[in-house]
């Protein structure tokens, strides 16, 4: 059993981080890898990229949005609750060296994983411009985080609620065209997103890492449902991954294996409405 | 409880048949997941056991990996000692319950059974799981007499058949033994693989359960090579560590189509639908999904298992595609049995060359060509060659491919000096002995994948050679 310390409501009801106590996968995690957590002996094995540890503590941070049954039940945990699994750290850690001028882009929920990548980037003397992307100002998260990681923060919303109106893609296409000398650029967020950054970076042969979260059951390697086509060849985003080149990902097909169990969970949420548990996650709006 | 007389005892010896296995009626239990044989009587376990003649030759016992005294504990069934019998069978094996519900007995035991000249064999895996149970029923399943703790650790990896044999048979002799398992249940293929219907988890439980009697701790979720190298094991002041982590890396054929939605692996599948029990989606909160018409590629036990799942969790036809004969299957004869018992239709000497999608990138259909059967190649099995011109296309929603798994890399590349061999397996001898000093190897991963008796064999020479290393 994994003790929850801390939980912080970054957004009420739709964006939860939680600090869980779990030394052993804080002593060994690394920038980039994920765990794999179930609530109770009913819960889905749900995949979460780290986005912080403690070693000292012996702690993960997970940051997650509330988006189907298994998020929604998840989110109603407290601290001093227990998650009954918690296993990791999984896949491959990010490649982290000196690259001069990094660009960071996180978009929603995102921004979570791409804080701990960003504060090592730093600590290996790139110079880190983040590029942080919400569609509302009350939707964006880690703002002062990224602060401390980064050189530079630029951030958009899609609404022009706050920081510039707009989309992260248009904030690098700046940067590229009046800075130059770009060496990486590292997207975490919406499949979308990351298909627009890499759409802008590969015409002037950017080097672009996404990291992918396709559809996972046990995370180590042994199911294949995280499979993933980069370039010629099917991999699997839970130990190949989950960071790939992102000019190579087949974004189609990743996005279409991402609707593989759509309605099963319509049929989840369904049956979860009709038990008059009276959530508050705001799905009821979804409905009709 | 009904008992034989003495005339139908007489006449059972005289028998040629096995007694049938009492079993769930094909129409009703496509319908549920509860257990298809429902396992001998005592009056069938003792007119099926006055049909072994007791030879002396004991020819049954070279067909069993483990050496079971055969003919010693079927003598004690005709006794009505069959707690006798379960402690028998439990000198040279650890798990009779779930051996006698699994094992290949056709291509083993029973394949040398005198009886089998004329007739059929001796229901050696029928009486095998009886006495099994009953011991389990009873209550009387003791926990042996412990050596006295040596303080010395043990650390075992993974928690399937060789994994919790190797660490039961290490805590009797007075090991402090740990297992670490990757998954969030013990038990491996066991719990993971193979169905509910098939293997019951309560009695894989109670065997696990067993195990942690004589004093074995067993951590789930940790991921050896990712949470903790074998290294860092070594570190932690482990003096020898057993690797017995299986065979379960998914093979996938290599054709174009297999990323559609709706293929899955068997072992996606049948990890939804056993160890996170999506069969009671959404009660668990796990979803499988499956179509109309499902196609299974593959014939082994791993297939049989993915089809009769897909028929229960409501396919309407469930085909098994497979490039050789009905002969050549590798599964286990009472499961292509119970297969077609329960309509799952065969499409042999079928290739599957390719699978279509519609727009949204659905399964559609899989792209077959009939084949004929060849010379015999190395492995001495014929192979299959495709007709030309014998194209054809099977309209399918969901595809699961189940031709095979290998072992699952991730030790190997973590643990320097470890010799691998060509197929990934780890190598080690017949002690299970690896190339490192104290590293110690047995089951799937090192024969490839194989079966539950072999891979429990390998625990417990393994743990053999381990105390004799450790007391060296
Ligand atoms: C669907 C199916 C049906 C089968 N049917 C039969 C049958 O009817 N009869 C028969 O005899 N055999 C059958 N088999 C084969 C049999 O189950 C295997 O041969 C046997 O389970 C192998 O045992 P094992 O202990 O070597 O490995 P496994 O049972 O595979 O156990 C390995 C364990 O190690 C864990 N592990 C892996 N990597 C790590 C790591 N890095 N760190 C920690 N833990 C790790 C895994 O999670 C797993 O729990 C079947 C197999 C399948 C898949
Ligand atoms: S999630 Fe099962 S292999 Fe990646």
């Amino acid at each position: 059993m994994y003790q929850i310390l801390k939980k912080q409501e970054l957004i009420p009801d739709l964006m939860i981080l939680f600090e869980v106590q779990a030394p052993l996968v804080a002593a060994s995690c690394q920038a980039g890898q994920f765990v794999m957590l179930r609530k109770d002996e009913i819960g889905e094995r749900i995949p979460l990229t780290i986005a912080d540890f403690d070693r000292g503590h012996g702690t993960i941070t997970v940051i997650f949005q509330v988006v189907g049954k298994s998020t929604q039940l998840m989110a109603k945990l407290n601290e001093g609750d227990y998650f009954l699994d918690f296993a990791g750290p999984l896949g491959q850690p990010s490649h982290i060296e000196k690259f001069g001028r990094v660009i960071m882009v996180g978009g929603g929920v995102g921004v979570a994983p791409i804080h701990p990548i960003a504060r090592e980037m730093k600590l290996a003397g790139n110079e880190v411009i983040s590029i942080l992307g919400a569609r509302s100002h009350d939707l964006l998260i880690l703002e002062n985080e990224m602060e401390k990681v980064s050189s530079e923060i630029i951030v958009t919303t899609d609404d022009g609620s706050y920081g510039r109106q707009g989309f992260v893609t248009e904030v690098l296409k700046e940067l590229m065209t009046e800075r130059g000398g770009i060496d990486l650029v590292v997207a975490i967020g919406p499949m979308v997103m990351m298909q627009a950054v890499c759409d802008v970076t590969k015409e002037v042969g950017i080097p672009t890492v996404v990291s992918l979260n396709p559809i996972m059951v046990d995370g180590t390697g042994m199911c294949g449902a995280c499979r993933v086509e980069v370039g010629t060849d099917t991999k699997f985003a839970c130990v190949d991954g989950p960071e790939f080149d992102g000019h190579k990902v087949n974004w189609t097909l990743a996005r279409q294996r991402a609707l593989m169990f759509t309605e099963e969970e319509k049929r989840a949420m369904f049956e979860h409405h009709n038990e008059g548990s009276g959530c508050r996650c705001g799905c009821h709006q979804q409905k009709n | 409880m009904r008992m034989p007389s003495a005339e139908e005892l007489k006449q059972a010896t005289k028998s040629t048949c096995k007694r049938p296995m009492p079993s769930q009626n094909p129409e009703e239990r496509v319908h549920h997941f509860t257990e298809v044989a429902l396992g001998y009587t005592e009056e069938d376990a003792l007119l099926e056991a006055a049909r072994c003649l007791g030879c002396k030759t004991e020819e049954c016992r070279q067909g069993c990996p483990v050496d079971i005294a055969i003919p010693d504990f079927i003598k004690k069934i005709k006794t009505g000692n069959y707690v006798g019998a379960a402690l028998k069978i439990k000198e040279t094996s650890s798990l009779p319950a779930i051996c006698g519900r699994v094992c290949p007995q056709e291509s083993q035991c029973e394949k040398y059974c005198v009886r089998g000249k004329k007739g059929e064999p001796v229901g050696i895996g029928r009486l095998e799981r009886f006495v099994a149970d009953y011991e389990r029923a009873q209550g009387t399943v003791k926990v042996p007499e412990i050596a006295p703790a040596n303080g010395i650790k043990v650390a075992i990896i993974g928690s399937g058949p060789a994994g919790l044999t190797c660490a039961g048979e290490l805590a009797k002799m007075g090991y402090s033994v740990t297992i670490f398992e990757a998954l969030h249940v013990a038990g491996g293929v066991l719990m993971y693989g193979i169905p509910e219907f098939r293997l019951p988890k309560d009695i894989v439980q109670a065997d696990i359960g067993y195990v942690r009697q004589l004093g074995v701790d067993i951590q789930t979720n940790v991921v050896i090579g990712r949470t903790m190298k074998v290294d860092e094991l070594m570190e932690q002041g482990y003096q020898a560590i057993f690797i017995g982590t299986g065979a379960g890396l998914p093979n996938f054929m290599g054709i174009p189509g297999e990323n559609l939605n709706g293929v899955y692996s068997a072992n996606e599948f049948l990890t939804r639908v056993n160890l996170m029990k999506g069969y009671r989606f959404p009660e668990y909160l796990t979803p499988i999904r499956i179509g109309k018409r499902v196609a299974i590629l593959g014939a082994g036990n791993v297939a049989m298992d993915s089809a009769r799942c897909a028929k229960r969790l409501g396919a309407e036809e469930v085909y098994i595609v497979y490039r050789r004969s009905e002969k050549e299957m590798p599964a286990r004869a009472e499961e292509v049995e119970h297969a077609h018992e329960e309509g799952i239709l065969f499409h042999l000497l079928t290739q599957p060359v390719e699978i279509k999608g519609d727009q949204e990138n659905w399964v559609k259909e899989l792209v077959c060509v009939k084949c004929e059967l060849g010379e015999p190649d190395a492995s001495g099995r014929r192979s299959p060659i495709n007709i030309a011109g014998s194209e054809y296309s099977l309209p399918v929603e969901t595809v699961v491919v189940a031709i095979g798994q290998s072992p699952n890399p991730l030790i190997q590349t973590t643990t320097q000096g470890l010799k691998t061999g060509r197929h990934g397996t780890i190598d080690a001898n017949s002690d299970g002995q690896t190339s490192r000093i104290g590293i110690f190897a047995g089951g799937d991963i090192v024969t490839g994948a194989a079966t539950v008796i072999l891979a429990m064999g390998a625990g417990r020479k393994a743990a053999a050679a381990m105390d004799k290393y450790l007391k060296s």
